[in-house]
């Protein structure tokens, strides 16, 4: 189905990161967020505040992210397309409620605008240090989506793109920006409503009597209904059956949580977003994402002007992984540079989806600035070499 | 008669239920899954029992009426209630039903939890949804313990009690429930218990046609951990401690309704005043400050065609 145009803010504008994915955000469909104030995300839900009451919707300040992120899964319960925005701390706060939305099975986003960690950390500079924690995060095993976007046009698409996933598959999606993309200012190009594609939530046909909250259909997502509808339904974070009563045995828990990753698996493999250049000849792939895939570019530039034959793997979605595709590249690559804004997290994914078959370097960098083109630069021309 | 003939004479009532009787709170649980867990003697499925009474005697439509619960033994009140039920994260079922409320504003939301999940854990939620005047009814179980992970001391657990994380005794002091309800800013404030199954019904039936933040607090007896461990008898024996100790005293000072060990247990209605809802008061500043430009929220999402 095509957006609700009332949301859709048509024409091109001069935005920065965080305005941009609140314009995708209500142009996605999302009526309801909730949040807390915390740099440097906090702009996306100002402007969501401002924009939501002449849209048609609600925006909430609550008293902490614990609060925000598990309100917004009321409201998703109720019917709502919904969201929440932070950063480093906050996203700490919010795990236990991630853990619950994948447990549940309630779509929702999570916008995480990351900063410089640990703790309170570097709250106005970037980094790219909770990429592990997207994943990872909450306890016990589960999926979830994560994307990465690297303009402002991208956050306001990719925003769309992640409601569409979340209602899909029934995940909480992760919309994984930086201070950089975050607070860069560019051109943002907001097409028609019509040009813009939903997904709507699936809600079941079935009647009450024969409909079951968690049997899942065909591609392992169970369909969903809404409260106030008459089906008098059952949600709990505890394991639980296809009624969703609480059923604590093993082999449940077995069924269950297979389910929840395997449900995700299509993403790894042939339906992964990522963004290549110069893949065909290449010796050298520079996989990145986010701000750091800019400054990889520049360094993408100057080794092919030395002649070095450099492709580009950005990855968009980072979870799950794009496994299949570096695998099929590590046949026939000499190696992976991988220059993130943290210590090492998405190059033991590299190195993992590799499986021994390319040098995978890393070009790690603690937060707080960009990279220097030229480090990744001489990255590049020593794995050339 | 004296109390030894009392309970010889309870235990000795004839069983004859006639065929096709149905408990008339059946309707209002989901009997799939019956037995519950809750103990023998336990407060809850009192309260349940009384809930049920209160849905049946408020004539409202049950499907749009939803319950949300936190987690603890009371937290298992959600998925035994025939309602559209949310079972949510320890002290979290707040700021759920806030989402719940806002998103379909129809719905009845009535948010049923234990006194450590909401006062403990989930204390900021619960004062700043009362603070808000968030359309919702919050009833509290207050066993004065965390029964569910083995009777441990909850931030209501009176002075002197042996808990299990209180060996030597509680010196903290503890909450009263009904004074930070009315200071947070709640619509409506009851306290009742497990004794007073009319006047509970009868408050739960009031705040399901009470818009605003009402709060109900019900004493509520654990004895396999609580009592056990103070050597304070059987369910029964709390049932004639509540009944002996109780006073009843409608708009009471809610700041002079402490609880203690064995003290005196004021109960009653004691505030029920109105305040603009939260709904009502975004509506208001948005119509003054937009007028015509604001839109009445629309949250729901549709399904395709």
């Amino acid at each position: 189905m095509h957006a609700d145009p009332k949301g859709v803010l048509t024409g091109v504008h001069f935005l920065d990161g965080d305005h941009a994915c609140c314009e995708g955000t209500l142009a996605a469909g999302a009526r309801f967020a909730a949040g807390y104030p915390i740099t440097p995300s906090t702009e996306v839900v100002e402007r969501f505040a401002w924009r939501i009451p002449t849209v048609g919707g609600i925006f909430i300040q609550m008293e902490d992210e614990l609060a925000a992120s598990i309100t917004i899964q009321g409201a998703v319960w109720g019917g709502a397309k919904a969201f929440t925005v932070t950063s480093g701390p906050g996203f700490s706060l919010m795990m236990e409620h991630i853990g619950y939305a994948a447990m549940t099975e309630t779509p929702c986003v999570f916008v995480n605008v990351q900063r410089g960690g640990p703790s309170t950390g570097l709250p106005t500079l970037p980094a790219q240090a909770d990429m592990m924690q997207a994943r990872w995060g909450s306890h016990g095993d589960y999926g979830i989506i994560a994307l990465c976007p690297n303009s402002p046009q991208e956050c306001f698409d990719l925003t769309i793109q992640g409601f569409n996933l979340a209602e899909e598959f029934r995940v909480p999606v992760m919309m994984m920006l930086d201070e950089c993309v975050g607070h860069m200012t560019e051109k943002v190009v907001i097409p028609d409503a019509e040009k813009i594609e939903i997904t709507p939530r699936r809600f079941t046909k079935l009647p009450p009597e024969e409909f079951h909250l968690f049997q899942p259909q065909a591609d392992l997502v169970p369909d969903m209904v809404r409260a106030g509808d008459g089906y008098r339904f059952h949600v709990t974070g505890l394991t639980h059956d296809e009624r969703g009563y609480p059923s604590m045995n093993v082999d449940t828990q077995d069924r269950s949580v297979r389910r929840l990753q395997e449900k995700l698996k299509p993403l790894a493999n042939g339906r992964a977003l990522c963004e290549t250049e110069h893949l065909e000849d290449a010796e050298v792939v520079v996989v990145s994402y986010g701000i750091t895939s800019r400054v990889a570019q520049r360094a993408l530039q100057l080794a092919r002007q030395r002649g070095i034959r450099a492709g580009k793997f950005r990855i968009i979605s980072a979870w799950p992984f794009p496994e299949q595709r570096i695998r099929d590249l590590a046949g026939r690559v000499k190696a992976f540079v991988v220059p993130e804004l943290n210590l090492g997290q998405m190059v033991h994914e590299v190195q993992r989806a590799a499986e021994g078959r390319a040098a995978v370097i890393p070009v790690s960098h603690a937060g707080g600035s960009v990279h220097d083109p030229d480090t990744i630069l001489k990255a590049i021309v020593e794995a050339a070499r | 008669m004296n109390e030894a003939m009392i309970e010889t004479a309870t235990l000795e009532v004839p069983c004859e239920v006639p065929a096709h009787t149905v408990n008339p709170v059946e309707p209002f649980l989901r009997m799939d899954r019956m037995p519950h867990i809750w103990c023998p003697a336990c407060g809850i499925g009192t309260t349940v029992n009384c809930f049920t009474r209160a849905l049946e005697a408020s004539k409202r439509n049950l499907d749009k009426v939803a319950i949300v619960s936190g987690i603890g033994c009371t937290g298992r009140v959600a998925g035994y209630a025939n309602l559209d039920s949310f079972h949510t994260t320890h002290g979290r079922a707040i700021p759920f039903a806030t989402g719940l409320k806002l998103s379909n504003p129809e719905l009845e939301v009535v948010v049923y939890s234990g006194d450590g999940d909401l006062f403990a854990i989930g204390g900021n939620h619960f004062i700043h949804a009362a603070r808000r005047n968030m359309d919702i009814k919050v009833i509290c179980v207050n066993n004065l313990t965390y029964a569910m992970t083995g009777g441990q001391t909850a931030p209501t657990t009176p002075g002197k009690v042996i808990s299990a994380t209180s060996p030597y005794g509680v010196f903290e002091p503890a909450f009263n429930l009904v004074a930070l309800a009315e200071a947070a800013g709640a619509a409506y404030v009851a306290r009742w218990t497990t004794y007073h199954v009319k006047q509970l019904s009868r408050s739960m039936e009031e705040v399901l046609n009470k818009r605003g933040f009402c709060f109900i607090e019900v004493l509520s007896p654990c004895p396999t951990l609580y009592q056990r461990r103070n050597k304070m008898g059987d369910g029964l024996d709390a049932m004639k401690y509540y009944k002996a100790a109780s006073k009843i005293r409608h708009g009471a000072r809610t700041s002079e309704c402490d609880l203690s060990r064995d003290g005196e247990i004021v109960v009653g209605k004691f505030v029920d005043r109105d305040r603009p809802a939260y709904s009502e008061l975004l509506q208001a500043q948005m119509t003054e400050t937009l007028g015509d430009r604001y839109a009445e929220p629309e949250v729901s999402c549709c399904s395709e065609g």
